[in-house]
C-alpha cells in the first residue's frame, strides 16, 4: 500500500512538472500581424520615466500623446522602471514573455544579446528611419552583427576622466585646468587624499564585473586591446594592461590615494562622488548626471575631461539604445522604429526638446548624447544644447575637446566572463600589497583563452 | 506522533461501528449503502485537510518541483529562451567544470561550510545552554539572541558592510580603541571568507539557539539533579547530560546546517562580489553569474544540478536520521 501511494505520489509530482514544463517551454504562437500596413497596432516600449521624476515623466507623456495624433493607427504602451533595466534580468523577462515589444538596452548587453539571437534582426525595416544615415558609423556598429542590424542607440558617450572641482581647489589645484597625464592624476589624488580621513583621491573598480569592465576601458584608452583581431585569444597581456595595473598599484600602496575600502561596484563610487570626497575616477558624463540624479551631487561640483594620455585613442563604447523582442510583428517592429525616430533621433523633439527641458527646470547642456557627430543633425543638437544650456558647460570643455579625436571601440566577445576574469588583477592589485602584475596578468590571460575558446 | 495516531483513528472506528451494525440489520443492499454512506462521511470529515493538501501540493508543484524539473532539463541544453532548446548532452556541464573559477568556487563553498560550522555550529549551542543556565532575564535575552533573525538578510549584510569598512567601520573603531592594527576584514583574501562566515553566522544563531533551547528545556531535570549529586560540575553535566540527551537534534541541525551553507549565496554577492581573487566565489554566486551575468541558463542550471546532487547526499542522511528519531 506504502509502495503504491509513494508510486502514486512520484507520478503526480513528474506529471505536474512535466505539465509546468511544457506549459514554459515559452514558445506561444501569436498571430502572424496585428493588422495590414495602417491598421491598428500597440507596441510596448521601456524605459518610461518613474513616477519619482515626474518632470521626466511629464515629457515622455507629452511625446507618447503627440505621436499617437501623428499616427493614430499606433498605440504606445509605456512601462517604466527604475533604472531602466536591470541587465540581471533580462533573461528572465524573455523567458516570462514581459519583454517589451521595444526594449531598452545598454551597450554592454548587446554584443551577448545579438549573439544569442534575443533581439529581432530589423535590418529591412531600419531603412525608413531617416536619421539613421547620419548617425555614427562607431554608434550603428554597437547594433549590428555583420550586416544585420538589431536596434537603434538612445545615448552614446566615450569614456573620459570625471573630477569634483570643489575638491580639486580644496586641494590647491586648479579645476579649469584637470589632469592631462596620469602623473598629473598620481599628484592631484594624493593632494585630495592629504585633505584629511575619508578623502580618497581616485576611486576604481574591482568586484562584480565592474573592476574587469574598467580596465578594459583604462586599456582602450591606452590604446591596447582586449583581444586579438579574430577575437581567439586574449591581447590584453600587453604593455598597455600592465600599465593600467601597474598605475592603480602606485596609487593604490605607495601613494595611499586610493583609500583603504576596496572591492568597489559601480554604486559604491558613485556614493563617494556624491558625498563629495572621492576627487577622480574614469567614467563619462553621464556619471555627473547620475552623481546629480540619485547620489546628492551637484552639477556644478564636476567636470570632465578625457581620459589622460589617451589623445586620438580609442574609447570602450558607452551608452543605451533600443532593440525589439524577437516576438514583435513586422508591424510592430515599423510602429516602435517610427516611435525611435520621433523620440530618441530627431533634433529638436522627444529627448532633444531642449527648450522643454529648460522651461521644466531640468539640466541642459552635457555633452551627451553624441548620435551623430558632426553632420548636420549632430550640429543641430549641439547649437540647440548651447542655446538653451542651464548647467556650466565649460566644465565639461576638456572632455568635448578630445571627442572628435576618440573612437567607439565595442566590447570583447564573451565580455562579462572576461571581466569577472579581470576583476581578479584589479581586486589583487587593490587588496595586496605585494601583487605579482607579471602573473596576474599571465593567468588571467590563460583563463581568458579558454574561455575564448569555447564555442557556446 | 502516537497521539495524532489515536486520535485520527478515534473517528473511523466509530463510523465503522454504526455501519457494520446496520448492515447486520438490513442484509447487503443496506450494508453497499452505508459503506458509500460512510465513505462520504470520511470524505467530507477529511474535505478541509484535503484542501490544504491541495494547496501545499500546488505550492509545491509551481515553487519547488517545477523550476526542480525545468533546472535538470535547462542543463542539458542551450536554450536562448526564444527558440525551442537546443539539446546539448554534457557541454553545460563540461563547459563549467572547465572554468577557472569553477575549483575555487567549490573549495571557497566547502571552506565556508567548514568554518560555519566550527563558529556557526557551536556559538548557538553555547548560547542556549548559557540561556538555559539563567534564571534571570531569560525572556529579554532569547528576544536579542532571536532579533537578528527578523532583520532582512539584505540589510543585516549591508549592516555589516559598514561594521567592515576599513575606515570608519565598527570592528576597527573597537580594535582601535584596544590599540590593535586595524584588519582588512573583506578586502584580503585571508579574512574575507571568514568575515562572510561571521555576518552569517550572526543573521542565523537566533533560530538555532531557540531549537537547541528548546531541546535543552525537554531535558528531565532530575539527570541534572543526580548529576549534581554526584558532584558533576557545569562542564561535566553538559558533557554527560546534555550532550547524550540532545545528541539527535545536535546531528538533525548539523546536517541542516551543511545544507544551507553549502548554498551561501548573499554574502558574498552583496559584500564582496566574489572577490577579492576570487576569495568569495560560491558555487550559488557562480550559478547566479552564469545565468543572470553570462546570460548562459545552461551553464547556471548544470551548475545548479551539481550542487543539488552534493545536497541531496546530506538530505538523504537528514532524512534517515530524522526517521529514526520519529522511531
Amino acid at each position: 500500500m506504502r509502495t503504491t501511494r509513494r508510486g502514486l505520489s512520484l507520478v503526480l509530482v513528474v506529471g505536474l512538472g512535466l505539465v509546468a514544463a511544457s506549459c514554459g517551454s515559452g514558445e506561444e504562437k501569436k498571430p502572424a500581424a496585428e493588422g495590414s500596413a495602417d491598421g491598428p497596432v500597440t507596441i510596448t516600449v521601456g524605459c518610461q520615466p518613474p513616477k519619482s521624476n515626474p518632470k521626466e515623466r511629464t515629457a515622455w507623456d507629452a511625446d507618447v500623446a503627440a505621436f499617437q495624433k501623428q499616427h493614430p493607427n499606433i498605440t504606445v504602451q509605456s512601462k517604466d522602471a527604475f533604472p531602466c533595466i536591470n541587465p540581471d534580468t533580462f533573461q528572465a523577462k524573455l523567458a516570462g514573455g514581459t519583454q517589451e515589444d521595444v526594449f531598452y538596452v545598454y551597450y554592454s548587453d548587446v554584443q551577448k544579446i545579438m549573439k544569442a539571437k534575443q533581439a529581432a534582426d530589423i535590418s529591412q525595416y531600419v531603412g525608413n528611419v531617416k536619421a539613421a544615415k547620419d548617425l555614427r558609423p562607431d554608434v550603428m556598429g554597437v547594433f549590428k552583427d555583420g550586416d544585420k542590424t538589431y536596434g537603434l542607440p538612445r545615448n552614446n558617450y566615450t569614456m573620459g576622466l570625471v573630477y569634483n572641482r570643489k575638491l580639486f581647489t580644496q586641494a590647491g589645484l586648479n579645476p579649469d585646468s584637470p589632469p592631462k597625464t596620469w602623473s598629473e592624476v598620481q599628484e592631484a589624488a594624493k593632494k585630495i587624499a592629504a585633505l584629511g580621513a575619508g578623502y580618497v583621491g581616485y576611486g576604481e573598480y574591482s568586484a562584480g564585473n565592474t573592476g574587469g569592465w574598467h580596465f578594459a576601458a583604462s586599456l582602450y584608452a591606452r590604446g591596447g586591446s582586449m583581444v586579438s583581431d579574430d577575437g581567439k585569444t586574449a591581447a590584453f597581456n600587453s604593455p598597455e594592461g600592465k600599465a593600467v595595473l601597474e598605475n592603480l598599484k602606485k596609487m593604490r600602496w605607495d601613494d595611499n590615494s586610493m583609500g583603504s575600502k576596496q572591492l568597489l561596484q559601480w554604486e559604491d563610487v558613485m556614493r563617494m562622488m556624491g558625498s563629495g570626497k572621492l576627487g577622480m575616477m574614469i567614467g563619462a558624463p553621464d556619471v555627473v548626471q547620475s552623481v546629480n540624479n540619485d547620489f546628492q551631487g551637484k552639477f556644478e561640483d564636476y567636470g570632465v575631461t578625457a581620459v589622460p594620455e589617451s589623445e586620438g585613442k580609442a574609447s570602450l563604447s558607452g551608452g543605451d539604445g533600443y532593440m525589439f523582442n524577437p516576438k514583435a510583428t513586422p508591424e510592430k517592429m515599423k510602429a516602435g522604429l517610427l516611435w525611435l525616430e520621433f523620440h530618441e533621433l530627431t533634433p529638436g523633439q522627444g529627448q532633444f526638446n531642449y527648450a522643454r527641458s529648460k522651461e521644466q527646470g531640468r539640466p541642459v547642456g552635457l555633452p551627451i548624447p553624441d548620435l551623430y557627430g558632426d553632420t548636420a543633425p549632430g550640429q543641430e543638437i549641439v547649437a540647440l544644447r548651447k542655446q538653451y544650456a542651464t548647467v556650466p558647460v565649460d566644465h565639461f570643455a576638456p572632455y568635448v575637446a578630445e571627442q572628435s579625436n576618440i573612437t567607439n571601440k565595442l566590447e570583447p566577445p564573451k565580455a562579462q566572463e572576461l571581466y569577472a576574469v579581470l576583476d581578479v588583477a584589479m581586486s589583487a592589485v587593490l587588496t595586496r600589497k605585494d601583487a605579482d602584475i607579471d602573473k596576474l596578468l599571465r593567468d588571467a590571460e590563460s583563463k581568458a583563452n579558454k574561455i575564448l575558446a569555447k564555442n557556446t | 506522533m502516537a497521539a495524532t495516531r489515536t486520535l485520527a483513528r478515534r473517528p473511523r472506528s466509530a463510523g465503522s461501528a454504526g455501519g457494520g451494525g446496520a448492515g447486520t440489520r438490513g442484509g447487503p443492499v443496506e450494508e453497499d449503502r452505508d459503506q458509500t454512506g460512510a465513505l462520504r462521511r470520511a470524505v467530507g470529515r477529511n474535505l478541509t485537510a484535503y484542501g490544504f493538501l491541495c494547496g501545499a501540493l500546488i505550492c509545491f508543484a509551481l515553487f519547488s518541483w517545477y523550476p526542480m524539473i525545468r533546472e535538470v532539463i535547462l542543463s542539458f541544453q542551450q536554450n536562448n529562451f526564444v527558440d525551442p532548446g537546443q539539446w546539448v548532452g554534457f557541454d553545460n556541464f563540461r563547459t563549467v567544470v572547465e572554468d577557472p573559477a569553477f575549483r575555487s568556487a567549490w573549495l571557497n563553498t566547502a571552506a565556508f561550510s567548514c568554518l560555519a560550522l566550527v563558529i556557526g555550529y557551536a556559538v548557538p549551542f553555547v548560547l542556549a545552554v548559557v540561556l538555559n543556565e539563567l534564571r534571570h532575564a531569560k525572556a529579554y535575552l532569547r528576544f536579542v539572541v532571536y532579533l537578528p533573525v527578523m532583520l532582512p538578510p539584505a540589510v543585516a549584510v549591508l549592516l555589516f558592510k559598514w561594521f567592515y569598512d576599513p575606515g570608519a567601520g565598527l570592528f576597527n573603531q573597537v580594535l582601535d580603541a584596544f590599540h590593535l592594527p586595524p584588519l582588512s576584514w573583506l578586502d584580503s583574501t585571508s579574512t574575507a571568507l571568514v568575515s562572510l562566515v561571521l555576518v552569517s553566522t550572526w543573521m542565523n544563531l537566533g533560530t538555532g539557539t531557540l531549537i537547541y533551547l528548546a531541546a535543552l528545556q525537554s531535558v528531565p531535570g532530575d539527570l541534572y539533579e543526580s548529576a549534581e549529586l554526584d558532584g558533576a560540575g557545569l562542564f561535566r553535566r553538559v558533557w554527560h547530560v546534555t550532550i547524550p540527551q540532545t545528541k539527535l537534534i545536535l546531528l538533525v541541525m548539523l546536517l541542516l546546517q551543511i545544507v544551507a551553507t553549502m548554498q551561501v549565496f548573499i554574502e558574498p554577492y552583496l559584500l564582496t562580489g566574489g572577490g577579492p581573487e576570487n576569495a568569495t566565489v560560491t558555487v550559488a554566486y557562480l550559478m547566479y553569474q552564469y545565468a543572470f551575468n553570462f546570460g548562459d541558463f545552461g551553464g547556471g542550471s548544470a551548475l545548479g544540478l551539481m550542487l543539488m546532487i552534493a545536497l541531496l547526499v546530506f538530505s538523504t542522511v537528514y532524512l534517515r536520521v530524522s526517521r529514526e528519531a520519529e522511531q
